[in-house]
Order: C-alpha cells, then structure tokens, then sequence
C-alpha cells in the first residue's frame, strides 16, 4: 500500500529540505504519495514533485487550509487517507499539531518522533528526552507517524512525479487565524544548517547575544539558543534547541555558555562535531563536546570570530 | 465554566533515567516522581483563571496508577478544586497511551462539562505530545496547541501559540483544548497550610470500565535500548588552540 506524505508548506512555500528527508525516511515502506495544503499550494506542489522517491503529488489548495489550522486541515487528511497504510509527516510544529488529531478520528494510536524505521508497522522513537530509544510495534490499521528528521540524509531532487488536485476541506469554523510573529533573518534555517552556533544563559542579555550571531555568521551558521536564554528574553523562542525546542543535528554545533542539561543535549547531541566554550570545566557539556575551551566566552568568542 | 486540568505523574526531570539492562523498559523502581512540569503549569493558569473571575472550579484529573494520587494532591494543593483518579494500571512501568488516555478524557468532560481542558503540551517521559490534540478530536472540539499566551473572553479564547517559525496568534471557539507551553506562566509552590488543606479536598476515585475504554496498548514495546554514548573530547588550552584544532579536523 501507499504512503500518505503530508509536506511541510508554510505561506504557499516548500519546506523542501524537512520533506526530502521525511521521503528518505518512509520510502522502504511503498509509494510515497506527498500531501502539499495550504491557502496556496500548487507551487509547492510542483516543488514536491522534484523530489525522488516521490510517486505522486496531491495538491489541496483552499482558503480554510490557509494558516494550516488543525481542524481543517486534520479533517482534509482523514478524507484522504482511506488507502493508505501509512500517514506520515516530518515532526514539526505544524504536524505535532495535526497528526495526533488526525490519528484520533482514525482511531489508531500516533508514532511521534521516529528517529528509525524498522518494517512496516516497527520503529524506533526517542524517549525521557532521548535518555532511551524505544523500539515499537503496532498493531493498528494505519500507522500515523511523525519523522524526526535530523538523522535523515534529504532525498535528491530532479524527478518530476505527477500532480493531481484534490479538495475536500471543511471549515467547521472552530478557529481562526489572527497573526504571525514571525521574525525574518538572512541566517539559514536552523533545522536544515550545516553549522548551528547556540547561546545559553552565560550569554547574559539579549545585546550580548550579538557575540554568538557574529561567530555564527563568521561560519555561515544558524543561531540557536538554551531553554534558559528563551525564558530570560535574550532569544526568540524559535531559537530553542532540546526536548521541547527544535531538534538539529548538523556537522558542526558550537554551545557557548550553554551548560549542557539533558534537555538541551536532547536537541543537539546527534550533531557531527560538537565544540563547547563555558567557564565552568565542570559544565557537562563538556562531556559530549568534542573540542572543549574553559575561557570567559566574552573573550574567547570575539577571539575566535576572528582568527577562523 | 469549569477547567479540566489532565496531569500525569512522571519521572522527575532532574533524575537520570536508566535503562534497564534487560531492555525491557527504564527503571522506574525507587526514583522520584513528579507532576509533568508542563501540567503543572496547566494547573497554575487554569488557578489564575480562577483567581480572575473567569473559571468557577478547576478539576485536576490523572489516569494511571493509584501514587499518582499525590499528583493530584499537589495540583490540589496548588490551588485545584477538585480531583479524579483513574486507576488504569497497577504496574508503574505500564504507560497508558495517548488515544486511551484521550479516551478516558472525553469520557470525564461527558460528566463534568467544563468549557476548556488544559493539558500539557508533551509528558516529558513517552515524550508523545498527542493527547491534547487526541482530545480535541474525539470531542470535535477546537484545539490551541503549544501555547505561552491565554486570554479567555466570553465564549473564545485567543491563544499565542510556540511555532517553528516564531509565534501564531489564533482564536478558538470554546469549548477548547488548549496545550500549554513552557513559557506561559511560573507555577506557584504550595503552601503547608494549603498542603494540609488539600488532604481534605474531594479526591475521587475511578476505573477505565466506568467509561467504557479499553487501555490495551496498540503500540507494543519491543524493546528499549541505551542511545549511542559520545565518547569524551579534546580540551584546548587556548582560543589559538581551538582554531587549530577547527581546522586540523576539517569542521571549518
Ligand atoms: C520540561 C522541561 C523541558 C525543557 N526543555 C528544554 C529545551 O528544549 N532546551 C533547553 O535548552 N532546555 C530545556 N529545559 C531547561 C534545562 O533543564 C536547563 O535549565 C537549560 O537548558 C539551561 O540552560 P543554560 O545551559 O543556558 O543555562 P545554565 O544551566 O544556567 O548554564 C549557563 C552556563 O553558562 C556558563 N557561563 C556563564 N557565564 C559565562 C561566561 N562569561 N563565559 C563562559 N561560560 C559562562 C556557566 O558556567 C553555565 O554552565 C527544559 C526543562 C524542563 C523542566
Ligand atoms: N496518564 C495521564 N494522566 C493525566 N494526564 C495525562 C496523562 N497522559 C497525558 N496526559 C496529559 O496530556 C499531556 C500530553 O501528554 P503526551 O501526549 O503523553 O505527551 C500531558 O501534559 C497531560 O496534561
């Protein structure tokens, strides 16, 4: 049987690289049909279709799946997901939102965060904060799974499947969109970048953290940052890397003033290479670097901005 | 409007989790436990709800072994009215699913007909971030998931929602379930005099069959393994140090 795709579309945009991957992780399990909703679709759609691996595009573009609101767009999945054995999308906010939803009309259990797929109905998922990794089978007649997408490589582009319109989204009118915050920046995106350079509390305030974005930008990298420099307003929240946060894993992280509790680790310790700057030498970070600097940050950072 | 506030009892989140040697799960034996730290922040908005003019009464509810009692205590000693216990299991390692506990939810807004459940938004144990939006689901009720922001006017809640891409603003119709997020407010401590209070505070007791759910997993653990370790690093001496090690490794 065929497998049920929902792509990440934002705005009418692809988020090419969280579905990419999200193919390479499901495509062992039979036809990858790809699902692009949104108020405005269709060039996603014809973005969706490039992917290899990718046997069919199916474009459902309608005013009410505009800010992807989970009850609409929950109700478009269950419609179509009748012949499918699988129902699947990358674990961001935007499917941790939905797919349980969608899971509960259909009266099966969600697989949240699969970091692994074994066989059909087995898979791997992280739990305690990736303190475990626990490995499940169901028994359930569609398996609804959200893709931890880190530790997939993006399948490449340049295929060209068909694209097919579909409809069937009802607005109950249960919610309604209000606004966006959202913050633009010419960084690359946090999920996706090759470096990821984060700041913790030891940054100290929000002007500060000017001294983790020139590193960053010193090595093309995105920002992230600790639960702690969040809560404290230093950084946006969509910078939060861990458990609760986003969950990176790119070939370089740099932690600066970060001590390294279990629930930042959880975002960030499949990472390639890890290189930690702190002043405590007893800071567990330390443990999981693999380069280590015991300096005040205010001084080794600039320093290091510029000598790389 | 009553507020339903779902709370489960967790491993604390400063213990460090062992897996058994078995792979048969993590051990739980012996270790201390606590209310999930998002539902406790449910708790603390569903009281200042209260404290606002807005809620009447706030029920806590937990649905897992018979300790989880003391859960309920505490969100009782915070300030919740009221509590109901559904003992769905006996053995601490067995983890009541998402879709069941959803299930036993539903059945409890049947009987007490609250105008909002707040849930957390994850159980920081299975880590499934589901049940809010399983709810939500079966009652064909509006969900406002992830949220750090709550203002309840009359019959809509407008709610500020955690997103990949930054904040999301929505509005939903009540009755809702709304998840919420770390940064939505600071959980009070109890009190002792409201620590002795709560002992004295209706906890009720009931059972799965009571509203007609069956807690049969449909996930079977197959087994539960150690992630890989990363081995210990290189400490530099110097930021100069540093930079030829960068380079030496080929990371820069
Ligand atoms: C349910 C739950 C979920 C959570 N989810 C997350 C999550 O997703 N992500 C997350 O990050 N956290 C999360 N946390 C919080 C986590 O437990 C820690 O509190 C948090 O990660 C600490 O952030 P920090 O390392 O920046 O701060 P701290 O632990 O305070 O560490 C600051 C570090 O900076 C160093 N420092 C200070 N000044 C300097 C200086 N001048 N130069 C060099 N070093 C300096 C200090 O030595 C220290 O090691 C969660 C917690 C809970 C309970
Ligand atoms: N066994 C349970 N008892 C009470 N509430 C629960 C239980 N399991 C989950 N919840 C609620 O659902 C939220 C999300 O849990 P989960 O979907 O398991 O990550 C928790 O923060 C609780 O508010």
């Amino acid at each position: 049987m065929a497998i049920l795709l929902i792509a990440e579309v934002t705005d009418g945009q692809l988020g090419l690289d969280a579905t990419a991957k999200a193919v390479s992780a499901v495509k062992s399990l039979g036809e990858v049909h790809v699902l692009c909703a949104g108020a405005r679709a269709q060039e996603a759609g014809q973005q969706a279709a490039t992917i290899q691996g990718v046997a069919k595009v199916l474009v459902a573009e309608d005013p009410a799946l505009g800010h992807r609101l989970a009850e609409p767009t929950a109700a478009l999945i269950v419609g179509l997901a009748s012949g499918y054995s699988h129902v699947a999308a990358p674990a961001t906010t935007d499917a941790k939102n939905v797919l349980p939803r969608v899971a509960a009309l259909l009266d099966v259990m969600v697989i949240s965060d699969v970091t692994g797929v074994i066989d059909a109905d087995t898979f791997e998922r992280p739990i305690y904060a990736g303190n475990a990794i626990q490995t499940v089978k169901s028994s359930d007649k569609v398996k609804v799974l959200t893709i931890r997408t880190a530790g997939f490589d993006a399948a490449p582009t340049g295929a060209s499947a068909l694209v097919e319109a579909v409809s069937g989204a009802q607005d109950a009118g249960l919610s309604q969109w209000v606004e966006d915050k959202v913050a633009k920046s010419g960084r690359p995106e946090l999920t996706s970048a090759p470096v990821v350079v984060s700041g913790g509390r030891g940054i100290g305030s929000k002007e500060n953290f000017a001294v983790v974005e020139a590193l960053a930008d010193k090595l093309g990298a995105a920002v992230g940052a600790s639960r702690a420099a969040v809560d404290a307003g230093y950084a946006p929240n969509d910078w939060q890397v861990g458990q609760t946060g986003k969950v990176v894993a790119p070939n370089l992280y740099v932690a600066l003033g970060i001590s390294g509790a279990i629930q930042h680790l959880a975002g960030m310790k499949d990472s390639k290479f890890i290189v930690a700057i702190n002043k405590d030498a007893e800071a567990p970070i330390f443990q999981v670097a693999d380069f280590g600097l015991v300096a005040d940050l205010f001084e080794a950072v600039p320093a290091l901005t510029e000598k790389l | 409007m009553k507020v339903l506030v779902p709370v489960k009892r967790v491993i604390d989140y400063n213990v460090k989790v062992r897996v058994r040697a078995d792979g048969t799960g993590v051990d739980l034996a012996n270790v201390k436990m606590s209310m999930n730290p998002f539902d406790e922040i449910a708790v603390e908005e569903a009281i200042r709800l209260k404290e606002a003019g807005k809620a009447d009464e706030v029920i806590a509810v937990s649905i897992g072994v018979k300790q989880a009692q003391e859960t309920l205590r505490t969100a009782l000693a915070m300030g919740a009215d009221r509590a109901i216990l559904v003992v769905a299991s006996e053995d601490v390692h067995q983890d009541i699913e998402p879709l069941a506990v959803a299930k036993i939810l539903a059945g409890v807004v049947k009987e007490e007909a609250p105008g909002l459940v707040l849930c957390g938004k994850q159980a920081i144990d299975n880590d499934m971030n589901a049940t809010g939006q399983m709810l939500a689901a079966l009652l064909g009720w509006s969900q406002a998931t992830f949220a750090s922001e709550l203002s309840v006017e009359g019959d809509t809640a407008t709610v500020t929602r955690e997103v990949d891409g930054g904040l999301q603003a929505i509005k939903v119709r009540m009755p809702a379930v709304v998840t919420v997020d770390l940064r939505m407010n600071e959980p009070r401590y109890a009190s002792l005099p409201n620590i002795m209070k709560a002992k004295k505070k209706p906890l009720e007791e009931k059972a799965p069959a009571d509203y007609g759910v069956d807690v049969t997993p449909r996930l079977a653990v197959v087994k539960t393994t150690e992630p890989a370790a990363r081995k210990a690093g290189v400490m530099a001496k110097s930021v100069e140090e540093l930079v030829d090690m960068l380079k030496g490794a080929g990371v820069v």
